[in-house]
């Protein structure tokens, strides 16, 4: 554990109150919105190949969230969640882990699954909720995990990812696996006692980890301004005795290039690190929310400048590193692409009845097993009201 | 009378608890101007205040904990959890901190005023983390009320008697029904009582117990049977503790059979209380052994939640082979 070095407060004698805005933030910013680089600015591990591979991820992810937000609601899936304006966030920050490096999001962070090889069919099943999907159809769309590719399954209870994640990286550190974890959260979510309770173990167990907060100013309809009276969430990371930076969360280059600072000294020191990114949550909370109720046009729309794709194709577009073209044979074949996967994924069946009771424990036990019997009895008896599991029953 | 959706019915209730009291406060995530994710308190801020009516961060152990000592001082603050799924980072300031505030300051203390309301309850297609029934984990904690509402009329009346009763309640609204259950409800003030059960349809055969959305089942089953002439006692426990035994050892007097149903899975939930409650009162009474048609012992699915449920047709079946034992 840490060896608490002896430090000398300065002692007074007239009361001193330290204010709570005492500490102020610099934002990272690399990338400006007309796609330059600010001057000063220096520039994380990218070369083309890298750049077009984050560009290619952002562009899936327009389209796939326009396709499914569609999809809902012509009522094929029952609901969905866009990231649309905080790709940068979990894109850039992907792309500066290594694939071993543990992913722990919240829901609204699918970038690191397709940067890793997540396929198109491997969401459309998940939001199918079908039997081909990793999670065998059981939990609401948008709650991915893959364990190739190092994604820990999404959880709904909000936060319950932080204290995990400081377990799952304090193991990463005991086996000496030179890898970390990344853990993303809202600016909402780090209200819940979770979020506190890992901050301090993570500072105290000195482990390899990168609390990522996305503030995108909402939770649901709760603006920030009611979430919390501090700036931000940045100032508690030091609160824990935490190295901590605030980036521009729009700006793909800053958020690569803190998090791969950070994760040098995550790996190499077992130093966590806070990473507060700001951004906007440009759509809907999700398919059941409307924000009309509670921001204004207005506002959506200045935040609509700051685009972090459109920021990064600036970029990609000044250094010739892409053209027009074939930006747009890219969102024509992601489109056909998306469209075929959906079409597929609908068609697969639901997971067997058997999958009711399975994974509840290593192995059914006599109770499950019992149920199980009764159930499937039950339905052979009214075939019809149960069309989702009796299909499979006809033949015998 | 209005026509009233459950929703609106609890927004009535709320409206008319906040008016007639001042001590009555609504609050939790996204409750204040927005109206909460399901519109149960829509236009309670711009009636009553910001100080009123307000949001909470997201903290259900610090909305319980907040409420706990908002009540302590003698306000009456309605908490919404905004699912009963995520009730659980509130659960040690309810079972340690809520249920025993009164009983450990031998009542120098207590929270009396505090109401808990919390959507449960599956049929929406919400997987694990958007259908738990939680009621019977609080069930087992001694110094709460827990009360379960079928229907607008029933939801207006038993949550005005929720706010004002001298004692903690957590208040389950079955969410399914939010929209879905429309019925006549006075505009005006009424309450209706705490403990006790409802007969909903007077029959002889069997007793049929269930609450909140169940209910809605248990009637469609009852009606099946009584085309098959099986006559159904159908009983609205509405509260789960204390519960009304005594309406419920009568009717099996007189019926000699009983059937709960409840949502939540089958192994700990509420009915083997019921269950073996009634088998001491009743056991020279029982024509055959008390039946539970329930949830499966597995966290609530998303794809086969109709095979899950203690639907229309599982019921009718245990009806039948209770007729037949
Ligand atoms: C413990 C818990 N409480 C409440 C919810 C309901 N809920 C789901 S998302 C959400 C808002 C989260 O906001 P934030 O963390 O800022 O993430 P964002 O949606 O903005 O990405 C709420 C209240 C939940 N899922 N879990
Ligand atoms: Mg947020």
């Amino acid at each position: 554990m840490k060896k608490s070095s002896p430090k000398k407060d300065p002692v007074v004698h007239l009361p001193e109150f330290v204010t709570g805005s005492a500490l102020s933030f610099p934002i990272l910013k690399i990338l400006k919105e007309d796609g330059t680089l600010y001057k000063d600015a220096v520039l994380p591990l990218i070369d083309r190949e890298k750049a077009l591979k984050i560009y290619d991820t952002f562009l899936f992810l327009r389209i796939f969230d326009e396709r499914m937000l569609a999809a809902q609601r012509q009522g094929r899936i029952s609901f969905f969640m866009t990231s649309t304006g905080e790709e940068a966030t979990h894109v850039g920050s992907a792309a500066a882990l290594q694939d071993d490096d543990m992913v722990m999001a919240q829901y609204r962070e699918p970038g690191p699954l397709y940067f890793r090889g997540f396929t198109t069919a491997n969401f459309m099943n998940q939001l199918f909720s079908n039997e081909q999907d990793l999670g065998k159809g059981r939990q609401m769309p948008v709650h991915y995990g893959s364990k190739k590719l190092n994604y820990m399954t999404i959880s709904s209870p909000l936060a319950t990812q932080i204290p995990q994640s400081v377990g799952y990286a304090y193991a990463q550190k005991i086996e000496g696996s030179q890898s970390c974890t990344l853990c993303f959260f809202g600016e909402g979510a780090a209200s819940e006692g979770d979020f506190h309770a890992a901050m301090n173990m993570a500072t105290l167990f000195e482990v390899p980890l990168i609390f990522f907060c996305r503030n995108n100013h909402y939770a649901i309809s709760t603006p920030s301004e009611q979430q919390f009276a501090a700036d931000g969430i940045a100032p508690r990371g030091v609160g824990y005795g935490m190295k901590t930076i605030r980036i521009d969360g729009n700006d793909v280059l800053a958020v690569m290039k803190a998090t791969e600072e950070a994760r040098k000294l995550a790996v190499e020191k077992n130093e966590p690190i806070l990473i507060e990114a700001m951004t906007y949550r440009l759509g809907a909370h999700s398919t059941s929310d409307d924000p009309s109720g509670y921001r204004s046009r207005k506002e959506e729309n200045r935040w609509k400048k700051s685009d972090p794709v459109l920021r990064m194709k600036k970029w990609l577009l000044a250094q010739e590193w892409w053209s027009e073209k074939e930006d747009q044979e890219a969102m024509d074949t992601k489109r056909e692409e998306v469209r075929n996967e959906m079409q597929k994924a609908e068609k697969i069946p639901v997971s067997e009845l058997s999958s009711l009771v399975t994974d509840v424990y290593d192995k059914p036990p006599w109770h499950l097993q019992e149920q199980l019997a009764e159930l499937e009895q039950h339905i052979r008896r009214y075939p019809k009201e149960y069309p989702k599991s009796s299909w499979r029953f006809k033949n015998d | 009378m209005t026509e009233m959706n459950l929703l609106q019915a609890i927004n009535s209730a709320l409206d008319i608890a906040m008016a007639s009291d001042e001590k009555v406060l609504c609050f939790g995530e996204d409750v204040g101007g927005f109206g909460g994710v399901f519109r149960a308190t829509s236009n309670l801020q711009k009636k009553y205040g910001k100080n009123r009516c307000f949001n909470t961060p997201l903290t259900e152990q610090g909305i319980i904990g907040f409420a706990n000592g908002l009540a302590a001082q003698g306000q009456s603050p309605v908490a919404e959890i905004q699912f009963a799924d995520y009730i659980f980072p509130a659960f040690d300031q309810i079972v340690n901190e809520t249920a025993k505030f009164r009983y450990r300051s031998g009542n120098q203390f207590n929270v009396a005023g505090l109401t808990i309301r919390t959507p449960y309850g599956g049929g929406i297609s919400g997987g694990h983390y958007h259908s738990q029934s939680p009621e019977a984990y609080f069930a087992h904690t001694p110094g709460l009320k827990i009360v379960v509402p079928r229907n607008p009329y029933q939801a207006k009346g038993l949550l005005l008697s929720s706010i004002r009763d001298q004692n903690p309640v957590i208040f389950f609204e079955p969410k399914r029904l939010y929209r879905a259950s429309i019925g006549d409800v006075p505009e005006t003030d009424y309450e209706l009582p705490l403990g006790e059960a409802e007969i909903v349809s007077v029959g002889s055969d069997i007793t049929v117990i269930a609450w909140g959305a169940q209910m809605e089942i248990v009637e469609k089953a009852g009606a099946m049977a009584g085309e098959e002439r099986i006559s159904c006692e159908i009983i609205d426990l509405r509260s789960i503790l204390p519960w009304d035994v005594q309406t419920v050892e009568n009717s099996v007097k007189k019926t000699g059979r009983l059937l709960i149903n409840h949502e939540a899975p089958k192994t700990g939930g509420f009915a083997g209380e019921i269950a073996a409650t009634i088998q001491e009162r009743c056991f020279l009474y029982l024509e055959s052994p008390i039946c539970r048609v329930a949830g499966l012992d597995t966290p609530y699915p998303l794809a086969l939640e109709k095979e899950y449920t203690p639907d229309v047709f599982k019921t009718f079946e245990a009806i039948k082979a209770a007729m037949n034992y």
